[in-house]
């Protein structure tokens, strides 16, 4: 399953903030799937977890347990681990934090039209930010737009181009309030994305902004 | 990196594990002092053994010592992070009873023991206090049948005992900043501003222990 072709990576703070548990859900989403295809960022991520080792292990005040408390957590083991997640069957296309929350592979998700063949099937996560997944036509593009906040994309099936550079199956691209955009797919595959915003993104073209409320994009 | 996979069965006689799994017997380390570090001999390898007891023999003398050692830590960094001392109190140990029960999950190669269990209280942070799902990333461990070699192991260990020494040498305002990141009290963008710290040589250890996992696995 793993890429070994990345160019596009994470950044630091992603990464740390992900070790940190301080990212919404939707990037964190978007970190574990990353993580899933790339050892380099998996590596940096793991280090960031050594800080928060240090962390944990070098504050000067502990807080004393309950006089019980090593009699009630052996009780707790003898009632057994809960319930192992079933092992899903392997897909090509989706890494296994995906697939928890498509419910499936990539035959699965539920995708809804949003126009010139473009697809797209929001994931259930926290309202903080939202990550969907996109689905453009071999040679077609998205829609011109800009950004509020961050926009993550990252592809997992074909590859698209922009203003940017080529982006292929693990790479992501971070595109920020100055970046507008015109992904466009190779001609070869269908392309499918990750993509994950924490504010509405803003349509440069008329139709789509006033698309945009009911579109939830 | 340690999520949820199936659990070994805990009522089996330790004897019959060790008979039927005889090279783990056979690889029981000793707690080789590391040499050159302040902090690498009294906590480190000490307790990856530890936990290899835990998951070799459900050693229970094991258990306690690190349950002394780790309870009161993840308790206070649950209150740190916005627990009452209740919900501390019965977090901390549903984390120890993970650490149990994902005894044969821990990597050593790739992690010290400290970092496994703060991965552990991390998620259950997010989950009991944020309410949220945590995904995480594709599960890479070394399964039933291999184990990694203890060179390895101790490498790792002493790369955690340097990292330590570097992050207790970084100025008292940035130790600071970054307790309050791992606390949650510094949003992503506030964290922007924290990433340079030294972790180039940790990083490229874990790299290279991902590959030989890699490797075992194909």
């Amino acid at each position: 399953m793993m890429s070994k072709t990345i160019k596009h990576h994470l950044t630091d703070d992603l990464l740390m903030a992900y070790a940190a548990g301080s990212l919404p859900e939707a990037f964190d989403l978007m970190v574990a799937t990353h993580l899933s295809l790339c050892d380099d960022c998996r590596a940096r991520a793991e280090s960031f977890d050594a800080v928060g080792g240090h962390v944990l292990e070098d504050q000067n005040q502990p807080v004393g347990m309950n006089e019980d408390s090593l009699a009630a957590t052996m009780a707790l083991i003898a009632q057994g681990a809960s319930t192992p997640k079933p092992a899903r069957p392997g897909c090509p296309v989706l890494p296994s934090p995906l697939q928890d929350y498509v419910g499936g592979g990539v035959e699965d998700i539920r995708w809804k039209p949003i126009g010139m063949g473009v697809k797209q099937a929001i994931l259930p996560t926290t309202r903080e930010a939202t990550a969907r997944l996109l689905f453009i036509p071999a040679g077609a593009a998205v829609p011109d737009h800009g950004h509020h906040g961050i926009e993550l994309t990252m592809v997992l099936q074909g590859a698209f181009s922009d203003e940017v550079d080529h982006f292929a199956r693990g790479d992501v691209e971070i595109a920020d309030e100055d970046l507008k955009h015109t992904p466009v797919a190779d001609i070869s595959e269908d392309c499918i994305c990750l993509a994950v915003t924490d504010a509405p993104l803003k349509f440069t073209k008329l139709i789509p902004r006033l698309l945009q409320p009911f579109l939830r994009i | 990196m340690f999520t949820e996979i199936d659990t070994v069965t805990l009522d089996e006689p330790a004897a019959e594990l060790v008979a039927r799994l005889p090279w783990r017997a056979k690889k029981r380390i000793k707690d080789k002092p590391v040499s050159g570090t302040k902090n690498s001999c009294d906590t480190k390898t000490e307790w990856v053994d530890h936990v290899r007891r835990i998951r070799d023999a459900q050693d229970q003398t094991a258990f306690a010592e690190l349950f002394q050692h780790f309870a009161p830590r993840i308790k206070a960094f649950l209150m740190k992070s916005g627990s009452d001392a209740t919900m501390a109190e019965e977090c901390a140990q549903e984390v120890m009873a993970t650490l149990w029960h994902k005894a044969h999950l821990f990597d050593p190669t790739r992690a010290a023991v400290a970092t496994w269990v703060f991965t552990i209280a991390r998620n259950k942070r997010i989950d009991v206090l944020r309410k949220q799902r945590r995904p995480e990333p594709e599960d890479l461990w070394w399964g039933p049948e291999a184990e990694p070699e203890q060179d390895n192991v101790i490498v790792l260990q002493q790369e955690t005992a340097q990292l330590r020494t570097a992050l207790s040498a970084l100025p008292e305002a940035q130790r600071e900043l970054i307790e309050k990141a791992y606390f949650g009290d510094l949003s992503h963008r506030e964290i922007a501003s924290q990433t340079g710290l030294p972790l180039g040589t940790i990083k490229s250890r874990i790299r290279l222990a991902l590959d030989r996992l890699r490797h075992a696995m194909n």
